[in-house]
């Protein structure tokens, strides 16, 4: 098992840990793969939040929708920060709060922002 | 005088291994995320499965040639074993397709397997009552998929199993039949 260091704790969970022992000489790569997946997708849905956020319409179902994305695909590389975000965002989705979003979207994008580059040394450090 | 035919001298021998024993087990694997497709299909991979990954329900369908639509496979060369579906996908969910699978006569037969993120109760018994084989938990584990496909692959051995033992009771009702009429 890779040691991660003490630089990934608590931005990254066992789920990390799982697909690194799925890793294998034929599939050296796949981590790198689904964590490129991951930052592919969550772009996307970042970009989505973000554009129905400036419209200023809070389409909370809508909103909820693009964080249940978020939060699972977040889940399944095990971006425990981030996934706590997403909850976080979700509770106030369901409470109707506007502000709570917003406050919390930009903690969200922080905590997805520095896990990117911790991921990046991470797999640069690798090679 | 003619030589007889033992059962051991006919194409029917004990050592299953040389003749075509159970294949790779072939799932189907539907989700909407695509890191949760690469993640199941690596599982399912890693677990000595032939996998096919579709992004919907919708292309579920359409793959089983279920959509009413002219299939691009031909039914009879269509082995499934399994298919795992996530739940929650927009258009079809994976309760719907699962419906639609249990209402076709073709792949009733086919063990389903619905994938969540959410621990609903009511959901899980809905899935369940429904025909669902299992409910899993996402993040799925490896060791779900690894008892999934041991479970598939006796029940496979059985069914394999069955069909040699029908054979080598036909072939010893042939031998007897022989013997009888040899005069």
């Amino acid at each position: 098992m890779t040691n991660m260091g003490k630089c990934m704790q608590g931005y990254l969970d066992e789920q990390f840990m799982e697909l690194e022992e799925l890793q294998d000489d034929a599939n050296p790569n796949f981590v790198e793969e689904v964590s490129a997946l991951y930052f592919k997708d969550s772009a996307r849905l970042i970009n989505n939040i973000d554009q129905a956020l400036e419209r200023g319409s809070f389409d909370f179902n809508r909103l909820d929708s693009y964080m249940h994305q978020f939060k699972g695909s977040s889940t399944s590389i095990g971006a425990s920060k981030v996934k706590a975000e997403c909850t976080t965002f979700r509770e106030y989705c369901r409470a109707g709060n506007a502000e709570g979003c917003l406050r919390t979207f930009q903690q969200l994008k922080k905590e997805h922002s520095t896990l990117r580059k911790k991921l990046e040394h991470y797999f640069q450090a690798r090679q | 005088m003619a030589e007889v035919l033992r059962p051991e001298m006919l194409d029917i021998s004990n050592d299953t291994s040389s003749l075509s024993s159970p294949e790779l087990l072939h799932v189907l694997a539907v989700d909407d995320s695509m890191v949760d497709r690469k993640f199941i299909e690596r599982l399912l991979r890693v677990s000595s499965c032939k996998v096919t990954v579709v992004d919907s329900a919708t292309r579920a369908l359409q793959y089983l040639g279920l959509d009413g639509e002219n299939s691009s496979v031909g039914f009879e060369d269509l082995k499934i074993n399994l298919i795992m579906t996530d739940y929650s996908m927009p258009g079809m969910t994976g309760y719907e397709l699962l419906k639609k699978i249990k209402e076709s006569s073709a792949f009733r037969e086919i063990p389903v397997v619905i994938m969540s993120s959410e621990n609903i109760l009511p959901r899980i018994d809905r899935c369940l009552e429904e025909g669902a084989e299992d409910f899993l938990l996402k993040p799925v584990k490896l060791a779900d998929v690894k008892r999934l496909r041991d479970s598939l692959m006796k029940a496979e051995e059985r069914a394999f199993k069955n069909i040699m033992h029908k054979r080598e009771l036909e072939a010893n009702d042939i031998y007897s039949q022989l013997k009888r009429a040899k005069i």
